[in-house]
């Protein structure tokens, strides 16, 4: 076997993706914000940046290795010991294989999943959410939750001839997940659901107004979401060739026939086509493309896309009919839309596009790939959910998980922050005081 | 003296001071006021959930006259105001005592 040597084509493609994912979490910020009250949208945002702050410090002492080590020879998990991110600048990553990229470039590409996940789940306890217990929240989720979970999913193991050592169970399994449709977004939907029921529903629930407060904002959010996320998905190939185009592609149409379909049924059951309606039908495009962006051929990624945003235009619904109060349908979106993403594979996949895919049920591939896909997609749902519950509810227990009643109806942002986000009239009075 | 109070729809308030101003009743005082009519507000949906909007955003005329000129000013903000739509808003006058212009010290009908 020739020594891989490194290719600074691919290198700078996935240095390149890097930065685009992280975009995608202060764009979650802004989609996330618009949609709140106004007295509420500083402690939005913030939970989206802290978690930046939190999972990349945990990222660089243990995450990294917790997820994606060997050492373990663990299918569970990667490996319990430092990181050690640094000890080799010129390592190549080992997934399943030598990419021509460095280890460094895989491991900080990783770590904008693993931000942006939690942040995700942020949207299904809005307005509520005591500042420290979420900050710690994240920390222990992402120790006990994604970096496992990702670990499973993402860690094809360290390859040394034909031995693999350390490859996640659902990878070796044969499931399906080019982006993340179960580590990320059935994980941070599942996660939401459960954090929601811990959390309750906010003061006024059903009862007050609680429209988004600036829409341009959500859809400022939402463009930065749809321009990151082709870092996400096509930067997933791990490096610039047809499978990292293929998954660009897919990306786009999916997202754009996913807007189309949410704006179908708005126009349909409630006579308007929203801003909001094509800012959430993108991101459910985007959701349920990500499994399956290098899988699939382009129609079907508009066919994905298509059916995706017409069920999660149906989806967000469900939370009035089963009383919980996930915010910002984290639920909707992303747990209904990463559950249909994973499952499509197993219809669309096609071995035609990807040779290392799979044929779903529409290219002769029996029901086998899907059954695979369904494993894959529920086990993560009822792991995320479970352990999920748990940890939120020790924290409530604990030290408390939510603000108090009266901070909640004045402002949270005020209560945790000491700040408010809007100052449009010169009419507050008052000065400096120190 | 009378003091016409007009709530108007905000796109309509260019119209009406245009033609205040042509029919040569000038000065006026707008405050951005927000209420609702026999409408009751109107409904908002987002992502399927439909949210009541009770306070409609409305323009709140307030123009100073002499009381012979009190119809006729009702007369030009009723005709630029109206656009034949519910919420078209409403014009009242009500009495007024006693009016001071600041920088001269003038009073009565001479300050309107």
């Amino acid at each position: 076997m020739s020594e891989v040597v490194l290719s600074a084509g691919d290198t700078a493609w996935v240095l390149a993706s890097s930065a685009l994912v992280l975009l995608m979490t202060p764009g979650l910020a802004l989609f996330y914000g618009g949609m709140v009250r106004a007295k509420s949208v500083l402690n939005m945002m913030m939970m989206s940046m802290v978690t930046i702050g939190v999972v990349s410090v945990l990222w660089v002492i243990y995450g990294f290795k917790l997820a994606f080590g060997y050492e373990a020879n663990s299918q569970w998990y990667g490996a319990i010991s430092l990181s050690g991110l640094g000890s080799s600048v010129n390592e190549l990553t080992n997934n399943g294989g030598i990419y021509p990229i460095p280890l460094l470039a895989f491991a900080a590409f990783q770590l904008m999943f693993a931000v942006i996940t939690p942040a995700l789940i942020s949207g299904a306890i809005a307005d509520r959410t005591k500042f420290t217990a979420w900050a710690i929240f994240v920390g222990v989720w992402v120790t006990l939750v994604y970096f496992p979970v990702a670990h499973w999913v993402f860690a094809f193991g360290n390859k040394v001839g034909d031995t693999v050592t350390g490859a996640g169970f659902l990878a070796a399994k044969g499931v399906e997940d080019f982006a993340g449709g179960t580590a990320v977004h059935i994980n941070a939907g599942a996660a939401g659901l459960a954090l929601a029921l811990i959390l309750g529903k906010r003061v006024g629930w059903r009862r007050e107004s609680m429209r988004p407060h600036s829409m341009p904002l959500v859809l400022i959010g939402a463009a930065l979401l749809w321009f990151g996320w082709f870092g996400f998905n096509a930067g997933s190939s791990l490096g610039a060739n047809g499978i990292a185009a293929l998954a660009f592609m897919n990306t786009q149409v999916a997202t754009a026939a996913a807007a189309l379909g949410w704006l179908l049924v708005e126009k349909l059951r409630d006579g308007h086509p929203t801003s909001l309606g094509v800012a959430s039908g993108a991101v459910s495009g985007l959701v349920a493309i990500t499994p399956a962006c290098a899988f699939v051929a382009p129609w079907a990624a508009v066919v994905i896309g298509l059916i995706a945003g017409m069920i999660c235009a149906l989806a967000v619904g469900l939370k009035y009919k089963f009383n919980f109060d996930d915010s910002l349908d984290v639920v909707g979106v992303h747990l209904v839309g990463g559950v249909w993403g994973c499952l499509s594979i197993g219809f669309f996949g096609s071995s035609a596009v990807n040779s290392i895919g799979l044929n779903g049920i529409f290219y002769g591939g029996g029901t086998t790939l899907l059954g695979k896909q369904a494993f894959g997609a529920f086990f993560v749902l009822a792991y995320s959910f479970i352990a999920t519950l748990i940890i939120g509810f020790i924290i409530n227990k604990t030290i408390g998980f939510r603000v108090k009643l009266d901070a909640e109806v004045a402002g949270i942002d005020y209560d945790q922050h000491a700040e408010t986000a809007y100052e449009l009239t010169s009419s507050s009075r008052g000065g400096f005081i120190s | 003296m009378k003091l016409v109070t007009a709530i108007i729809k905000p796109q309509k308030l260019d119209d009406v001071k245009e033609a205040l101003i042509a029919a040569g009743i000038t000065g006026m005082t707008v405050s951005e006021a927000k209420g609702f009519g026999r409408q009751l507000g109107l409904t908002e949906v987002y992502r399927g959930a439909q949210y009541k909007v009770d306070l409609i955003p409305k323009i709140r005329l307030e123009v100073l006259v002499t009381a012979a000129t009190a119809d006729k000013a009702i007369k030009v903000i009723t005709e630029a105001a109206r656009t034949g739509n519910i919420g078209d808003g409403k014009v009242w006058a009500t009495p007024v005592d006693s009016v001071v212009r600041v920088r001269t010290g003038e009073s009565g009908e001479a300050a309107v």
